[in-house]
């Protein structure tokens, strides 16, 4: 595949969290405004984007050599905590605001099965570096814009008059499920269609 | 062999990712304002969120900052404030209040002296059996008795005695004042430590209502307030409170002449 359909793919067709449905919690919890959802967003992206090389040169040079694949899942988590951990600090260092905005989500993106999903795509989709940095990039991005479009819609439903029962999580809930309608509209054919394969 | 090799690269991993991040943590150590670091552990670390704050260090770093007022916190007294007007380079006037106030429920019915509304059978949670005309007692002032308040305390001071009523240690009360925030009918009061007597009840009902509802609670008579002009005892709207600071030389005899005996020495 080429890197622009690895990105289209991860980015609209297989969106990890209105497709698959992969890292919902921030989803939810940090989109109630958008400078914080580019924030996390941001830090995702980061994440993925190291993640997917960091553990892809890992299997391929430690794990596969000692005939270890079976340990792919502890190392992987290893690698992300780290990483997590590691931007933790840079982000406290740099933008304490940012820091305390993303509050108990961001040691959570350790977790994030977003991070982890995209290390064992990279290897059961065996994808060289390149593709592998390409998809982290992409799925980072995706998430990016899924929390974009998200805190927006949520920053206007806090002006609308909703009914009482339904006003914050369930409204924001609501919109999600129409959103991931919405990406259902992206399919594998647009690929082939713009002959990307 | 092969497990070795497994324990080896994994244990190789952990520790090059470890000493990698004690050595990112000391390179990207961040300098925590001097002043914090003395405010935290002085401190009483209930977090009970009585300063306005989301705890005791987010208080800290405030009042560090210049933000928060030294006196804001009520658990911690006037000794860490004086601590805290140390730390902080600033005077404060050591005469303003020091009387200590504790929680005190005012109201001493229980299911012998206080008429009951219905039976009520659902959680045991004041809140909740509040949602139903405000408690089954007839009296909507007084003590649900189901414990709303011990289970909001930060200190665990609030306890059931043996009869079911709700006692205050006020030794370890730390006047966050939770409880008379949680309490559904108002029945929690803060009052001055230093207070001998107080007058257990709520209700602002009138004499005759309150005789039906309650043989304990204060029909607001005025036989306090005019037989014992020196009694400290005031009457508002049919009820009755006592203040210490006005003078209260017959507050004793008060006590005798009260018709249901709802001023109570503690």
């Amino acid at each position: 595949m080429s890197y622009i359909a690895i990105l289209l793919t991860f980015i609209f067709i297989n969106n990890f969290i209105l497709v698959q449905f992969l890292g919902l919690c921030p989803f939810i919890g940090v989109s109630k405004n958008s400078e914080n959802a580019i924030g996390m967003g941001a830090s995702v992206t980061f994440v993925t984007t190291v993640a997917s090389v960091v553990t892809w040169a890992i299997y391929y040079f430690l794990l596969v050599p000692f005939n270890l694949q079976y340990l792919q899942t502890l190392t992987f988590i290893l690698v992300i905590a780290s990483l997590v951990q590691l931007l933790e600090m840079v982000i406290q260092k740099i933008s304490p605001a940012l820091y305390k905005a993303l509050g108990i989500y961001l040691p959570l993106i350790t977790t994030n099965c977003a991070v982890l999903g995209i290390a064992i795509i990279n290897i059961s989709s065996s994808y060289n570096v390149m593709e592998a940095f390409v998809a982290g990039l992409a799925v980072g991005l995706g998430f990016t814009l899924a929390m974009i479009l998200m805190s927006n819609i949520r920053e206007r439903l806090d002006l609308q008059p909703v009914r009482g029962s339904f006003r914050g999580m369930p409204i924001a809930f609501i919109s999600a499920g129409l959103m991931a309608l919405a990406f259902m509209a992206f399919d594998k054919s647009l690929i082939t269609n713009l002959h990307l394969v | 062999m092969n497990i070795l090799f497994a324990i080896l690269v994994v244990a190789v991993l952990g520790g090059l990712f470890g000493f990698g991040l004690s050595y990112a943590e000391k390179k990207l150590a961040i300098k925590k304002d001097p002043k914090v670091l003395a405010l935290e552990p002085i401190m009483p670390g209930a977090n009970c969120g009585v300063c306005g704050y989301a705890g005791c260090n987010a208080y800290a770093a405030a009042v560090a900052l210049g933000e928060a007022e030294i006196g804001l916190c009520s658990p911690g007294g006037p000794s860490l404030v004086a601590k805290m007007a140390q730390i902080m380079g600033a005077k404060i006037d050591a005469s303003g209040e020091t009387r200590r106030k504790v929680a005190h429920v005012m109201c001493r019915g229980n299911t012998e002296f206080t008429l009951k509304d219905y039976n009520y059978e659902g959680l045991e949670d004041c809140n909740a059996a509040a949602i139903l005309f405000t408690g089954d007692n007839n009296c909507k002032s007084s003590c649900l008795h189901l414990g709303s308040c011990i289970k909001v305390c930060p200190v665990g001071a609030i306890s059931k005695d043996k009869d079911g009523y709700i006692i205050v240690d006020e030794k370890a009360c730390i006047s966050c004042e939770k409880c008379v925030q949680i309490c559904p009918t108002n029945a929690m009061h803060m009052i001055y430590e230093d207070s001998e007597y107080v007058i257990e009840c709520n209700s602002h009902e009138p004499g005759g209502k309150v005789r039906k509802q309650c043989s304990v609670g204060c029909i607001g008579c005025k036989i306090c307030e005019t037989k014992f002009p020196e009694s400290g005892c005031k009457v508002d709207r049919f009820l009755s409170t006592f203040d210490q600071m006005l003078p209260h030389s017959q507050i004793p005899e008060a006590a005798e002449a009260c018709p249901t005996k709802c001023i109570i020495k503690r």
